[in-house]
């Protein structure tokens, strides 16, 4: 058994070794994909073309939106003569926001002063934002721009404005995306080529004639299954290794959990989604339905694990849905383990659902797997 | 064991893909220590069959007995006993010859010195030394042929399966790879293959004629030559195109086809004389009465239908 079993590792690994394309895939797939999400998605929303309406154009006016701008959140790129104008603007897509500084801003900047500082119920704004609000990110950045320092800009010392809670930001103070990027990447990536490769594993053999041959020898399902998946668990490390250190030195995310806990969170999923792939590959007739079994993975694995989006605030039904994808279950164990130096025995849920997810999957995988072509 | 054993028995083997019948209650008989043929045209269902024999497919109905075991049921334990050569080159294109047979022992269990002996054993009988590092995807037809026999009869097999092997190969290379199989066959294998070309299925010792799913004969070259159903008339002179034509319509003449400056014409057996039959139509050409060949046993058993 273990003869055989080794046999087709090395027949692999050799064959592995020369596809150039495949080797190649192993590490520019996680390389790219880290630069462009980690340089691409960024949640602190700055430097959105606005436009402005100030009919008031006093010094005050100026003031207001120097303040404003100087939260970088907008730059103001258009002046409008009207509401309208800007209206319009905001339709075609030039800008995605309008500051509207009414005639009478400088009068009702003193009286929001006066009637907000004696508690009164009613305060009249002194301006007005239009938002093109469809991308609730934009819309929510905007809405961080509803209160402005309204005292200095009168040139007034500024009454301190006090919390009543105070925030302790734990494990990303500084708030950057890429710090919960770069470990969820890790689940995705490998989702993505895992599966990916060994969808295509078993459909290749079949679709290049291989298989006729080798289901006449005494070869049998689970001994091919392993030696099928075997190399490509060093593929995933290597994948793992490049992620984490090209995220630590290019974006400087931490790693703060040990990297035992770390690599066997990681084995554990790279035995998932590999079973996975195989699933798939006694399922699919071609590598084009492998691969769109893949995809039909993947996106769920990117939107509802928890890369993207926070799980808790998805819907029940996704959340169901989410906790099927072994991502879902990486994903928090490697956030936990790099981001908060959690162990793996603090995560047994998760450690323990994915080891079921594996068995389950070879069981399927190799009862599915018959040594027939009908 | 005796030779005189069955290899193959199989009675009624049907197989049907949907409502296609790709193999129609085909009965066999073949000895052990022969050479046998399955000549037909493609799609004639040899491919399905020797799918079946193989366990690779399981019959419709029908009963198979292979090496005295019985399928399906007993193809695991059959697996180590036969050997298969598919029509599709089947092994790795990526990997060396060397590495394609080492591939091979291991999974026949055979590992180390044993596997290696073999592997130098088979690379001398088939010709490959000095091609041990070439890869198996850059070789010829007739290399790769040579090496998808060396690993279909690296584990001995008893009995061997061979799904066109000769298709993509050149006629001194067929040559070659025949002297083989009666090499494998004196020490005691016995061998299945299937072909479409005449001159290979004369060389088998015993031959089943298929067509359409259905045996249309089967027995030794010379026999099936000897016993059958039509005789062969030769006719030699001009316009033999158009006589063609004209014979062709006749209920009684199974075939005419040109070879050459001839016109080789089949005449039912119910004609008991061949030629006084065809002088009058023929006018002033020659005739002369030939001994059949095993195209002309093809044709007759096929009606004619897969030659023009």
């Amino acid at each position: 058994m273990w003869l055989r079993i080794f046999a087709i590792l090395f027949k692999e690994i050799k064959q592995l070794s020369r596809d150039r394309m495949t080797f190649g895939m192993i590490v520019m797939i996680p390389l790219v994909q880290l630069m462009l999400f980690g340089y691409a998605i960024n949640t602190d929303v700055r430097h959105l073309p606005a436009g402005l309406v100030d009919l008031n154009n006093s010094s005050y006016s100026r003031a207001l939106v120097q303040a404003v701008a100087a939260s970088q959140v907008v730059d103001f790129t258009k002046h409008y003569a009207s509401p309208h104008e800007a209206e319009a603007a905001i339709t075609r897509g030039e800008i995605k926001a309008v500051l509207y500084l009414p005639a009478d801003f400088g009068h009702r900047l003193v009286t929001h002063r006066d009637n907000s500082g004696r508690g009164k119920y009613f305060v009249q704004p002194v301006g007005q934002w239009l938002v093109d609000g469809s991308d609730t990110m934009v819309a929510s950045a905007i809405k961080g721009l509803r209160q402005m320092p309204l005292d200095e800009v009168m040139g007034r010392s500024a009454r301190q404005v006090r919390s009543n809670l105070e925030v302790v930001l734990y494990f990303n103070p500084e708030q950057r995306t890429v710090v919960n990027i770069v470990p969820g990447l890790l689940g995705v990536i490998l989702t993505m080529t895992m599966v990916l490769f060994t969808s295509a594993a078993i459909v290749r053999e079949r679709e290049q004639g291989n298989m006729e041959f080798l289901i006449t020898t005494p070869v049998r399902p689970l001994e091919l299954m392993l030696g099928k998946i075997a190399p490509y668990i060093l593929v995933g490390f290597i994948q793992v290794g490049i992620i984490l250190g090209t995220g630590h030195w290019l974006f400087g995310v931490p790693v703060r959990g040990g990297l035992d806990s770390l690599a066997l969170a990681s084995l554990l999923f790279i035995f998932a989604s590999l079973t996975l792939g195989l699933v798939i590959s006694t399922i699919a007739k071609t590598q084009l339905q492998a691969m769109q079994m893949t995809v039909f993975v993947l996106l769920p694995s990117i939107l509802l694990s928890g890369f993207m989006f926070p799980y808790e605030a998805m819907p029940n039904a996704a959340q169901w849905i989410a906790e099927g994808l072994p991502a879902t279950h990486y994903m928090r164990m490697v956030r936990a383990v790099v981001l908060r130096d959690a162990e793996v025995v603090q995560l047994r849920f998760d450690a323990l659902w994915l080891i079921g997810f594996t068995c389950l999957g070879l069981l399927i995988a190799t009862l599915k797997f018959r040594k027939r072509l009908d | 064991m005796t030779q005189h054993e069955l290899a193959i028995e199989t009675q009624g083997m049907t197989r049907t893909f949907g409502s296609l019948k790709a193999v129609n209650e085909v009965d066999l008989a073949i000895p052990r220590g022969t050479i046998y043929g399955f000549l037909g045209p493609n799609g004639c269902g040899k491919s399905t069959s020797i799918r079946m024999l193989t366990g690779l497919l399981r019959p419709s109905h029908g009963d198979i007995k292979v090496l005295g075991k019985t399928l399906p049921g007993a193809e695991e334990a059959l697996r180590l006993r036969i050997g298969y050569m598919t029509q599709k080159f089947s092994l790795y294109d990526n990997l060396s010859v060397v590495e394609n047979l080492i591939f091979v022992a291991n999974i026949y269990g055979l590992a180390g010195k044993k596997a290696k002996a073999r592997i130098q054993e088979l690379l001398k009988l088939y010709d490959l030394e000095g091609q041990e590092t070439q890869m198996a995807g850059s070789m010829s037809g007739g290399q790769k042929q040579r090496l998808a026999l060396a690993a279909a009869t690296l584990h001995k097999p008893e009995l061997l399966f061979l799904d066109e092997p000769t298709s993509a190969v050149d006629p001194e290379n067929r040559r070659e790879f025949w002297e083989r199989l009666f090499d494998l066959c004196s020490v005691g294998t016995t061998i299945l293959v299937s072909t479409h070309y005449m001159d290979e299925a004369e060389r088998c010792h015993g031959l089943a004629i298929l067509e359409q799913g259905e045996k249309r004969a089967d027995g030794s070259p010379q026999d099936l030559m000897q016993q059958m159903d039509a005789r062969v008339v030769e006719v030699a002179g001009e316009g033999l195109r158009a006589l063609k034509q004209q014979l062709t319509t006749e209920p009684n003449v199974l075939s005419a086809a040109q070879i050459g400056s001839r016109l080789r014409v089949l005449v039912k057996k119910q004609i008991k004389e061949p030629l006084t039959w065809l002088t009058p139509k023929v006018g002033q050409r020659i005739l002369t009465e030939v001994r059949p060949s095993l195209e002309d046993v093809f044709v007759t058993c096929t009606g004619g239908r897969h030659v023009a």
